[in-house]
């Protein structure tokens, strides 16, 4: 039996994060390091993608060494270098690929790039050692909201999709509404904590012609009508009870299509991922959803909910198995499909 | 010495590797593709015709700006990349200083205008003195193309104009320069990487370098969003 460890050196720079990690096999994180852009970016309500680009070149070296150093391991130790090259803000993703692929280049070390969302589904894998596809997982964060059906490791069936804003997108706008700032997925999640969520009833958005499918925009306007039709009639609104029932309406259609998925599959595993992942009220809906139906259910800690390296570092090491390897015209893809190539 | 250059300023590409005064080899290309396809593709190709070991590179000088962003980026983290890898020093060469380099020996004063749009170059002027020296009259900057026109009819020598603004501003080289002007040849009007390793060995020398932890571009400009918020709160 082979026994070599795979050591991966793994960098992410999608969006504001600027991160670089060290994993072993896929499931064993010696290092996560992560710089975050998020203060400067609260001074424009969001990301502005020159500034993001702008920062991971400033941060990048720096990122990469103290992850090396974390994991007590020098450029020699690595057997391969991965990279996020989409989706993501081409800028941005840019960055990374042209650093990633410096690297290889130099060490003569294998290049693989890995897919941002592949990325986050792979980070359940690093601290649920027994979790192995088939699994469904949705995917939610600032700029994705997928389910997708995990076949096998590199194989991914998108189920459905937003046809709109991504489920994080709408939490942005609106906590920008109800002016609670940028970003909006946490502030809004303290917020709806002093609400009542049954308070204002917002309709649940449905797709006609995708049964899996999402749309958020529409959700996101009937907040910000209930909002202006307040301020006409010179009423003022209940900001929590609007932050915990636009929640709640957000989380229950999450749930639904996630039930549904799992009644229609007959899968007996089910995990969460993205941004919007590290949401504690939609974890525990969604457990509790899981409970019901006798199905496992996994989710990363908030640390590799969020924007890292590790969980392309998890994602490289089944890429690196499958023998995939990329040349040195790597280009970032900034709408990168999931499960194309 | 051994001087690894890096040019993605522009539309051109361009990777060479000077040893002192010999060019062991120089790529540029000046087609539409993204130097994120070009430029190490490119370098690859280039080390193993010479035989390169990169370990024997004794730093990587990059044209660190202005010009293209994102080009610039591109070319800035392969460079600290490299730098990373084979531990080994950065020279940030000025993208307009370098241009200007490729002049070698003109007479009169040299000036690269580079397009940076909204009516912009990115410029600077520069002389060949008797020995041979290479001296920067006006530093490199991002200017209306009338504004840098003026200051070369002030110094009233006679000028060489190269670099991508050529084509886009040949009407107001014509309509706005008083001086006698002429425009490169296409073997010497745009970025070669040549130029700045050359440059670059200069700098080496002078100590004049940067870790790869350090180095950034040089953009001459904020991005928008930052230049709103200013013009915004009055601080522009």
């Amino acid at each position: 039996m082979d026994t070599k460890e795979i050591k991966i050196l793994s960098i992410e720079s999608s969006c504001d994060e600027t991160a670089a990690a060290v994993v072993v096999n896929g499931r064993d994180v010696r290092s996560n390091v992560i710089s975050t852009q998020i203060p400067l970016h609260t001074l424009y309500g969001g990301v502005v993608p020159e500034i993001a680009s702008r920062k991971h070149i400033e941060r990048i070296n720096q990122v990469i060494e103290q992850a090396l150093e974390e994991a007590d391991m020098g450029l020699e130790d690595i057997d391969a270098i991965a990279v996020t090259y989409g989706p993501g803000l081409v800028g941005a993703l840019l960055v990374g690929v042209a650093e990633a692929k410096a690297l290889a280049f130099a060490t003569g070390k294998p290049l693989i790039g890995v897919h941002h969302i592949e990325g986050h589904i792979s980070a359940n894998y690093i601290e649920n050692k027994e979790l192995e596809p088939p699994f469904l997982c949705l995917v939610v964060s600032g700029g994705h909201t997928h389910l997708v059906r995990v076949a096998d490791y590199g194989k991914y069936e998108i189920l459905g999709r937003t046809r709109d804003d991504a489920a994080g997108e709408a939490f942005d706008k609106v906590a920008r509404a109800i002016g609670l700032g940028y970003p909006g997925g946490p502030k809004i999640e303290k917020k709806a904590h002093e609400g009542d969520s049954t308070a204002i009833q917002f309709t649940r958005p449905k797709v006609s012609d995708g049964l899996y499918d999402f749309s958020f925009s529409g959700l996101k306007s009937q907040v910000l009508n209930y909002i202006n039709g307040a301020q006409m009639k010179g009423e003022t609104i209940n900001e929590a009870d609007v932050a915990a029932s636009f929640q709640q309406t957000v989380i229950d259609t999450l749930c639904e299509h996630a039930a549904m998925a799992i009644d229609e599959f007959g899968m007996d595993k089910f995990a969460i991922a993205g941004g919007v992942a590290s949401n504690q009220t939609l974890r525990a809906a969604i457990e509790k959803m899981c409970a019901e139906k006798g199905v496992k259910f996994y989710h990363p800690s908030p640390i590799l909910c969020t924007d890292n390296a590790a969980m392309i570092g998890a994602a490289a090491y089944y890429e690196y198995l499958s023998g995939k390897r990329d040349g040195w015209d790597l280009n970032a893809i900034p709408n990168l499909k999931l499960g194309e190539r | 010495m051994k001087i690894l250059g890096i040019d993605g300023s522009g539309l051109v590409a361009s990777v060479a590797i000077v040893e002192d005064d010999n060019l062991i080899g120089e790529y540029t290309t000046g087609y539409k593709k993204t130097h994120s396809q070009t430029l190490l593709p490119m370098l690859d190709e280039l080390k193993k015709m010479v035989e390169l070991d990169l370990y024997t590179v004794d730093a990587i000088a990059v044209a660190a700006g202005p010009g293209s962003f994102t080009g610039l980026r591109i070319a800035s983290a392969t460079a600290k990349g490299l730098g990373l890898a084979l531990g080994c020093p950065i020279v940030s060469v000025p993208t307009v200083d370098a241009l200007a380099f490729n002049m070698w020996g003109a007479s009169g004063v040299i000036c690269p205008i580079l397009d940076a749009r909204r009516g912009q170059v990115y410029t600077g002027i520069y002389e060949f003195l008797e020995d041979g020296q290479f001296n920067v009259i006006k530093e490199q900057c991002a200017l209306d193309f009338h504004d840098i026109a003026k200051e070369i009819n002030t110094i009233g020598r006679p000028v060489t104009f190269l670099g991508d603004g050529v084509p886009v501003f040949k009407e107001l080289v014509a309509s706005e320069v008083k001086v006698p002007y002429r425009f490169a040849p296409a073997h010497l009007n745009r970025q070669h990487a040549s130029s700045v390793a050359a440059l670059g060995c200069i700098y080496y020398e002078n100590g004049d370098i940067e870790t790869a932890a350090d180095h950034r571009p040089e953009y001459l400009r904020l991005s928008q969003a930052e230049r709103e918020r200013m013009e915004k709160e009055g601080k522009a």
